[in-house]
């Protein structure tokens, strides 16, 4: 069942989980990964990770990934579900970026 | 060198900002049980300790997967009782919470609220049981005989009183101020 793309924005910690997903990667990677693009401002607390995974495993919007090499940790990846919802999600985020440069001029105060 | 500090707390928080302290000043918790903290000797500030509260016992199978996800991301189990964890990380690796987003923490708060309403639960069993023998005596004999269940009676009402302030009250609040900056940040 398609789910309608009206809904709220994601998260940041959802947003940048999909993100780092686009491959394989366990949950220190990830949070490796959302530390390293948004330079050291979001970091994932492991609980918060933990929660977020479970739920984006429940909706599908990722899967665990089966890796050929046998490591310990648990990989993810995202489905083309997910993707859609980050499609999604980077639409409103030029609408708000579009509107917020209009009214502010820029933002130079 | 190992230091052995036996001191109650009531309140995760206090004990956390406590365990946090003695880290700064190069003690590290290594071992709880029971009010029995167990210090070791490392460099001052060398780790962050976090108290958490689980859905489940320590032992649960759903809390083991949680533990090791937690030990795969750089968090060291340090000490585990009833569904109390201690974990720490090592200060170097910046800054460590183990939940980020408000909508966690919220949760944890609740699980911490259930925690203290169970506990007061079992307090007002037991004023009532107290009471309810004291009553039943004084109607079945005609002198009250049972002063001891009445003292007791009224001292488990004091401490469910006392509980309902420092512990039940002070979490309320803290949601309810958390939930308010959900309204705004996420």
């Amino acid at each position: 069942m398609p789910e309608s793309s009206e809904r709220g924005s994601l998260t940041e910690a959802v947003f940048y989980i999909l993100l780092a997903l686009y491959e394989p990667l366990h949950g220190y990677g990830i949070m490796q990964k959302a530390g390293e693009w948004s330079r050291g401002r979001v970091i994932l607390g492991a609980g918060t990770l933990y929660g977020a995974i479970n739920t984006l495993l429940d909706k599908n919007w990722i899967q665990a990934y089966k890796s050929d090499d046998d490591s310990r940790k648990k990989e993810y990846v995202i489905t083309d579900l997910g993707k859609r919802q980050v499609e999604d999600e980077l639409l409103r985020l030029e609408e708000r970026l579009q509107n917020g440069r209009m009214v502010t001029g820029g933002g130079a105060l | 060198m190992k230091k052995i500090v036996k001191k109650a707390y009531w309140n995760p928080e206090k004990e956390q900002t406590w365990i946090n302290q003695m880290a700064a000043k190069g003690l590290a918790l290594s071992d709880y049980s029971w009010w029995r903290y167990v210090f070791e000797e490392t460099k001052p500030g060398e780790f962050i300790y976090r108290i958490d509260l689980l859905e489940q016992d320590t032992r649960h199978p759903e809390s083991e997967v949680f533990l090791k996800f937690l030990e795969d991301s750089g968090v060291t189990v340090v000490a585990t009782y009833l569904k109390w964890v201690y974990l720490r990380k090592k200060a170097s690796d910046g800054p460590f919470e183990v939940y980020s987003d408000i909508e966690s923490k919220i949760r944890l708060y609740r699980r911490i609220l259930q925690f203290w309403s169970s506990l007061l639960a079992m307090v007002t069993v037991a004023v009532l049981v107290n009471f309810v023998v004291f009553i039943a005596e004084l109607i079945a004999t005609g002198t009250p005989d049972m002063w001891v269940n009445f003292a007791c009676g009224i001292l488990c009402t004091l401490i469910g009183i006392l509980m309902y302030i420092t512990l039940v009250q002070p979490v309320k609040k803290q949601i309810k101020k958390t939930q308010k900056e959900a309204s705004v940040f996420e």
